[in-house]
């Protein structure tokens, strides 16, 4: 178990070392000067051969990028925004606990539904309510979230009023005045934003745990449980559900790595400062500072749940521990 | 009163397709300390008859008819608490294929503890002795630490062997051994057979031996069902059938078996595939593929029925006596070659 914690652990810093690289070549190849972008409307030449050296513009592209991870690991920094002036390590900092608010509690709301429905459903098949889950997985599916998302803030947040329509609230609670904060509020301004995640990925964990809990409900292990004597219960709880998790998982792992990069259509949609937004901000401006600090983030949250999901696997499968 | 007594077995599945009859009007018993040995190819039913006896078939997609009486007790009407508390206590199930029959997530020692708790009140301690006591039994060195294995830390064989010792472990009066040696190498096959005799002596259980090898019948059996599409179609004591087999389905699985004596002569196969259950022939089931066929054969379906001189030897067709003594006479005489022209 250690040797292969320290193997995957090697392939983790491996992976994210390259995806640095990648990135800050991206950075260099993109048809665009960075020091004419940072130096903003008023372009002296002056001005942008001295940005040029600020910026170390100047050097060959190894010492940029050493200096780079330099600055990245020695003191935390991924410099500072072309458009703003802040470094960038603040905005991310102001920025990811938005994307992980709505992630976060979207992924918990549609595990919660999908799990009971998928699991419910694989036991009785062609039951009614198998088939209207089938019917909530179709409309989960074709439905692009952005649609769902303004569906839900015309009907939930308008019409009836019952939801905010966007903005995000601080968990944590401050006393200044005009600013909503506190779990209340902050749960209650996500409320649409974790449905709207939550519909689309909901249908599809249903579909893949059906599936995965059917498969293993006709395993030849869960007939052998059945001939020793189990009930039915004890058979589903103990043989089946952990074998049947395995690749949920896997999927599970990805797409929390994936999401935490930013929940673009969903923060767009309802306003949301988060990575995504964020992104799509930066992008047309070429902040290429705030851009690579999005993307390295989004590597590393996959990186990361890719790690997670490993350590996980090896846990609930011996065969992948011991090999 | 024989411990376990199937009378007319039927088990139908519903299939997007129509109706498989899997079971048709099965009927046997078994008597204590016994063993029953259940031939015929994949698809005969064999497996399903007994799946059907331990209420192991679903019977959402299944419908079951008949009776089964294990030890006067009607087990096709027992609640399905009823029949846990029989399943793995009195009847011990040992299924075909080893490498996929144990859950590869939990230590062999946990999946016999499982069974021992299920049917006992003991601490966890008195069920781990008993698993080791069982790996012991079923001759698995270093049971003491093999207990704390996952399945895939074993060969095949010694997976068959954790399995034969799961079904032990509570000493049914019935095992079920379906197929137990089909997926294993002829060597390990030997020594799982053997093993099972040697249990059988030591705890008197009866057994059920599930296999499309005739050898293993030969060796094991005290009775023999010969099954074909979904039906009994002989059942004689194991002297009596390989002595003088009655009806051309059981000749052809004797013919299909290699012989020592025999030189170098092609194994005489039987032709055709196994009949559809979906849409079983009229008649007789086996005439497609009856070198012996005539009219009625394919009109009417041929009833159980004893041989002449004994009661306990019975069978399906349609040949009349001396039609039949006489094939048999020339089949045995080109199966055994020189001995037999001797004779």
């Amino acid at each position: 178990m250690t040797q292969y914690l320290i193997r995957r652990i090697f392939w983790a810093f491996f992976l994210f070392v390259v995806a640095t690289m990648i990135t800050y070549v991206i950075f260099f190849v993109v048809p665009a000067d960075p020091a004419t972008l940072a130096a903003g409307k008023a372009t002296k030449p002056e001005i942008v051969a001295h940005i040029r050296r600020e910026l170390h513009l100047n050097l060959p592209i190894y010492q940029q990028y050493w200096l780079f991870v330099w600055n990245l690991v020695r003191h935390g920094s991924f410099g500072y925004s072309f458009v703003n002036g802040l470094p960038v390590r603040t905005m991310l900092g102001q920025e990811i606990p938005v994307t992980a608010s709505i992630v976060v509690g979207g992924v918990v709301m549609y595990l919660a539904i999908a799990i009971p429905t998928g699991v419910i459903s694989a036991l009785r098949p062609r039951s009614i309510l198998d088939r209207s889950g089938m019917i909530f997985v179709l409309v989960g599916i074709s439905a692009p979230s952005v649609w769902i998302g303004l569906i839900l803030i015309y009907l939930v947040g308008f019409r009836l009023g019952w939801t905010p329509i966007g903005d995000y609230c601080n968990l944590k609670p401050t006393h200044a005045i005009g600013v909503c904060s506190g779990p209340g509020q902050w749960a209650y301004h996500l409320l649409l934003p974790w449905i709207t995640l939550a519909v689309g990925s909901a249908a599809l964990y249903t579909r893949l745990i059906r599936a995965n809990v059917m498969e293993t409900m006709s395993e030849d292990y869960v007939r052998t449980a059945r001939a020793k004597g189990a009930s039915p219960s004890r058979v589903l709880v103990q043989h089946v559900l952990r074998n049947s998790m395995l690749q949920v998982v896997t999927i599970l792992g990805m797409d929390l790595g994936l999401l935490l990069g930013g929940v673009v259509f969903i923060e767009i949609v309802f306003g949301m400062p988060g990575l995504g937004a964020q992104l799509v901000q930066a992008a047309p401006r070429f902040d290429l500072p705030v851009i690579v600090g999005i993307v390295l983030f989004a590597t590393l949250s996959v990186i990361t749940f890719n790690f997670l999901v490993d350590v996980l696997y090896a846990w609930l499968d011996p065969r992948i521990r011991l090999a | 009163m024989a411990l376990l007594e199937v009378q007319d077995l039927h088990t139908r599945f519903r299939t997007d397709d129509g109706v498989v009859k899997a079971v048709s009007g099965v009927s046997f018993e078994l008597d204590r300390g016994k063993t029953l040995g259940v031939v015929g190819e994949s698809g005969s039913g064999k497996s399903v008859t007994f799946l059907t006896v331990m209420g192991l078939v679903d019977r959402k997609i299944a419908e079951v008819e008949g009776s089964v009486r294990y030890d006067g007790e009607e087990l096709l009407r027992a609640s399905s608490s009823r029949l846990q508390k029989i399943r793995g206590r009195r009847i011990g199930m040992i299924f075909q294929d080893p490498m996929t029959s144990l859950n590869p997530v939990k230590k062999i020692g946990w999946q016999l503890e499982e069974a021992v708790r299920l049917h006992n009140d003991v601490s966890r301690d008195e069920a781990r002795r008993r698993a080791i006591q069982a790996l012991q039994e079923v001759e698995i060195p270093r049971a003491e630490t093999r207990v704390d294995d996952y399945p895939h830390q074993f060969s095949g064989g010694m997976r068959q062997r954790v399995m034969i010792a799961m079904a032990l472990i509570n000493q049914p009066e019935v095992i079920i051994a379906d197929e137990p040696t089909t997926a294993l190498d002829v060597t390990t096959q030997a020594q799982i057979l053997r093993l099972m005799k040697k249990l059988q002596d030591d705890h008197g259980a009866a057994i059920v031996m599930i296999t499309h090898d005739l050898g293993v019948v030969a060796e094991l059996a005290d009775d023999v069902l010969v099954m074909y599409g979904g039906r009994v179609v002989e059942e004689a004591k194991v002297d009596d059938l390989f002595a003088a087999p009655q009806m051309p389905y059981t000749w052809g699985l004797l013919g299909s078996l290699p012989r020592l004596e025999q030189v170098a002569t092609r194994l005489e196969q039987i032709p055709g595939q196994p009949p559809s259950l979906l849409h079983p022939p009229r008649g007789c089931a086996f005439n497609p593929r009856c070198a012996y066929v005539f009219d009625k054969c394919r009109a009417e379906l041929p009833g159980l029925d004893p041989a002449p001189d004994k009661a306990d030897h019975r069978y399906r067709c349609h040949l009349d006596d001396a039609e039949r003594e006489r094939i048999w006479a020339a089949k045995k005489a080109a199966l055994t070659g020189v001995e037999g022209s001797a004779a």
